[in-house]
């Protein structure tokens, strides 16, 4: 394993590799954070403010707020499974490539991050 | 209590069994790596299994499940927002933290800052937000295991907490893991099948179900009961009803919205939960981790809303108070009803299991937060502050780490029994709260802002923390003794005229109408017995324990204001005390966080 003051933080920012993963990471990422960040605060706001829309029966008893309450599941795991295929598609491979020419071991495989020595 | 040896087995089964898998992992550690983070060699499927372990608290399980019993779709609330939280976790923190930091969170703040400095406010955050956290297991533990098994307060606290100082110390973060796993995977499959067979019988219908439940004249009267007088105007099926809408429990929009806030960017800046990502290798997989807890908890929440409601219908709101009044004990009462009941050795059976496994819930929450704890006092003070500089052998930080879970272990004994009998709800709003307005803001603002250094990250802990505690000591969570005698008087004075109507009533010749009259009175005596109770309890005490008549913040829930201000405070520490080196190593930081490259790194500097 290479020295760690060996590897050059700088060039692999200005690589154009890594300047195109961290573009479209960010957009991603906090593209999909806003969103359903956003989504999940509809709830309280909700309940709070628009409570007629929410009493609103529309399967038997069950009721738009309840309906929406559900739905957040289904956010949150629509979102963690779009996230990790996107993920594990695109951003671990081209971390991986950055990773292996900048002299360290891949995002993926890393040896024991242990013991190796006591801290400084 | 003839079936005390059934519950007393089913509890001796599963601590033996987290026992012996203490006793296996006792060999495996070797180093501070090995206490700590189970030497990294946790695999995905697995900590998601011990993610889920760590934060479906006692809490959770049987608070959650109770609120809903009570409260109906505001309790379910919390269900939702318990879950949305870990989508800033997923996207934001998990894989960045992996990369970064090794044992704690403070070797994430210490990464391109002042060592020292953020090692000692990174610390004392965290032994502040798990203290918080775990007093609240402590004293709702003692509790329970009290109503649970019958042995009183003081020896419950203190067999939670040697049970729990004897995973830690001996089997360190690899038992710490396993005992977490044990009680997920048996929280969850108890659960599910008490859903399966609450819901079965609606052949698995959703309308089906909640249909019975708003026809049930014990949810109705629950929900007459909690709205007062406007309820005298409604119809039955109109009060079955309201317990599928909001606004029984919560009253303040804002609180709500502040509380959606806590929970949301409070769960990424636990201390025990952040400290799961270190025992896997890599990002990729403390991803993968986080997927598997969302899977897990997100399934587990959705199963509350049948137990709360099934609760509800089954039991009865009435039952459920009358043996605790927050609503704790509906999910082993439901478990009670579904096994045959009180007098059956199967309803007994199931009873027994349930209670074990709440309580096999709060050690391993507890183990987890006292790991979480010891690790910042061991690690970063202790090595990272006192002895920097110094080389420390494994032995000598493996010692360190014991030496430092048992203070802690101890301190959390004597806290729980210290606070017997004190209401304890506020103190893990509290703790979300602080790890919302302090840990979250520095955590984020290190990992992704170039700009951020040593003076943000102190300020910014700083202010996060003491606004969010300045706020709670003086909002209306604490008890304002002018105000409850207040209330109890204006119960009293009332007591006579109502008492006079519902005699009256009782005379009536409808029996409809004198058998409420007779319910109306039994209420009455129970109010006056309160209100007197509260006018003895409070005698000679006019002021909240911060020396106020009332309350100077009206929220409940302080995150509206903290967590904005909590980043503002690493914002304008980090442009005010500018430091080049911070902003040098940004690069460094930058790209480790993304691609992760030799994560051994981490501790230098």
């Amino acid at each position: 394993m290479a020295n760690p003051d060996a590897v050059d933080w700088d060039a692999i920012i200005r690589d154009p590799r890594f300047q195109s993963l961290h573009r479209r990471k960010s957009v991603f990422l906090w593209g999909l954070m806003i969103l359903t960040v956003s989504y999940y605060f509809l709830l309280p706001i909700g309940t709070a403010y628009f409570q007629d829309i929410f009493k609103i029966r529309v399967w038997g008893v069950v009721n738009v707020g309840l309906l929406f309450a559900l739905s957040q599941f289904v956010v949150a795991w629509v979102l963690a499974l779009i996230y990790s295929r996107k993920a594990s598609r695109d951003f671990d491979r081209m971390a991986a490539e950055i990773a292996a020419e900048y002299g360290g071991a891949p995002a993926e495989g890393n040896p024991r991050p242990v013991g190796m020595r006591a801290v400084a | 209590m003839s079936y005390r040896w059934l519950t007393f087995s089913v509890f001796a089964a599963i601590i033996a069994v987290t026992m012996y898998v203490t006793y296996v992992a006792a060999k495996r550690v070797r180093s501070a790596s090995d206490f700590y983070t189970a030497g990294g060699g946790v695999s995905a499927l697995q900590n998601g299994w011990a993610i889920a372990g760590d934060y479906l608290s006692a809490a959770s399980f049987l608070g959650i499940a109770g609120l809903i019993s009570l409260y109906g779709y505001d309790g379910f609330m919390y269900s939702v927002g318990f879950l949305a939280a870990y989508i800033t976790v997923l996207l934001l923190i998990a894989e960045p933290c992996r990369n970064i930091g090794r044992y704690t969170l403070a070797d994430i703040l210490a990464y391109r800052n002042d060592p020292k400095k953020t090692r000692v406010v990174g610390a004392l955050s965290t032994i502040t937000v798990s203290t918080f956290y775990l007093t609240a297991q402590m004293v709702g533990g003692g509790v329970l295991v009290k109503t649970l098994i019958g042995v009183n307060y003081e020896t419950s606290v203190i067999g939670v907490g040697i049970l729990m100082l004897a995973y830690v110390i001996f089997g360190g973060m690899v038992a710490t893991t396993w005992v977490q796993i044990i009680k997920a995977v048996l929280l969850v499959t108890a659960s599910l099948v008490m859903v399966m067979l609450v819901w079965a019988p609606y052949g698995f219908s959703l309308p089906a179900f909640l249909a019975d439940i708003v026809a049930d004249p014990k949810v109705q009267a629950r929900v007459a009961t909690l709205l007062g007088d406007p309820a005298k105007t409604m119809s039955a099926a109109e009060l079955g009803q309201r317990f599928l809408e909001p606004g029984l429990y919560f009253k303040a929009p804002i609180d709500q919205i502040s509380l959606g806030m806590a929970l949301v960017f409070g769960t990424a800046g636990l201390p025990h939960i952040l400290m799961r990502f270190f025992t896997v290798r890599t990002a990729v997989q403390a991803r993968r981790s986080v997927v598997w807890a969302m899977v897990i908890i997100g399934g587990f929440y959705l199963l509350t809303l049948f137990l709360g409601f099934g609760a509800a219908h089954l039991v009865g709101p009435a039952t459920i108070v009358g043996v605790d009044a927050g609503g704790n004990m509906a999910a082993p009462l439901l478990a009670q009803y579904i096994g045959g009941g009180p007098d059956s050795f199967l309803g007994n059976f199931m009873l027994a299991f349930v209670s074990a496994v709440a309580f096999a819930t709060i050690v391993a929450v507890v183990a987890g937060l006292v790991l979480a704890s010891a690790s910042a006092m061991a690690h970063d003070l202790f090595v990272g502050v006192i002895r920097a500089g110094r080389e420390t052998s494994p032995q000598g930080q493996v010692r360190a780490a014991r030496v430092a879970t048992l203070i802690i272990g101890a301190l959390s004994i004597a806290i729980g029994i210290a606070a017997k009998g004190q209401n304890v709800a506020v103190l893990v709003g509290l703790a979300f709260a602080v790890a919302a307005s302090a840990n979250f803001p520095c955590v984020l603002l290190t990992l992704y802002w170039k700009r951020c250094n040593t003076g943000g990250i102190v300020t910014g802990m700083l202010i996060g923390t003491i606004v969010a505690v300045g706020l709670t000591l003086v909002s209306p969570n604490l008890t304002y003794p002018k105000a409850v005698k207040a209330a109890a008087h204006k119960v009293l004075d009332a007591a006579p005229a109502k008492r006079a109507a519902a005699s009256e009533a009782q005379a009536s010749t409808d029996p409809a109408v004198a058998a409420k009259a007779a319910k109306d009175l039994a209420a009455l005596d129970k109010a006056v017995a309160k209100a007197n109770a509260d006018l003895v309890k409070w005698a000679g005490e006019e002021t909240s324990f911060m020396g106020l008549d009332k309350p100077l913040f009206e929220l409940k829930n302080p995150g509206v204001i903290s967590i904005p201000l909590g980043f503002l405070g690493v914002i304008f520490g980090s442009l005010l005390f500018r430091d080049r080196r911070a902003e040098e190593m940004w690069n460094e930081v930058y790209a480790r966080q993304n691609i992760g490259l030799q994560v051994s790194k981490s501790v230098a500097g």
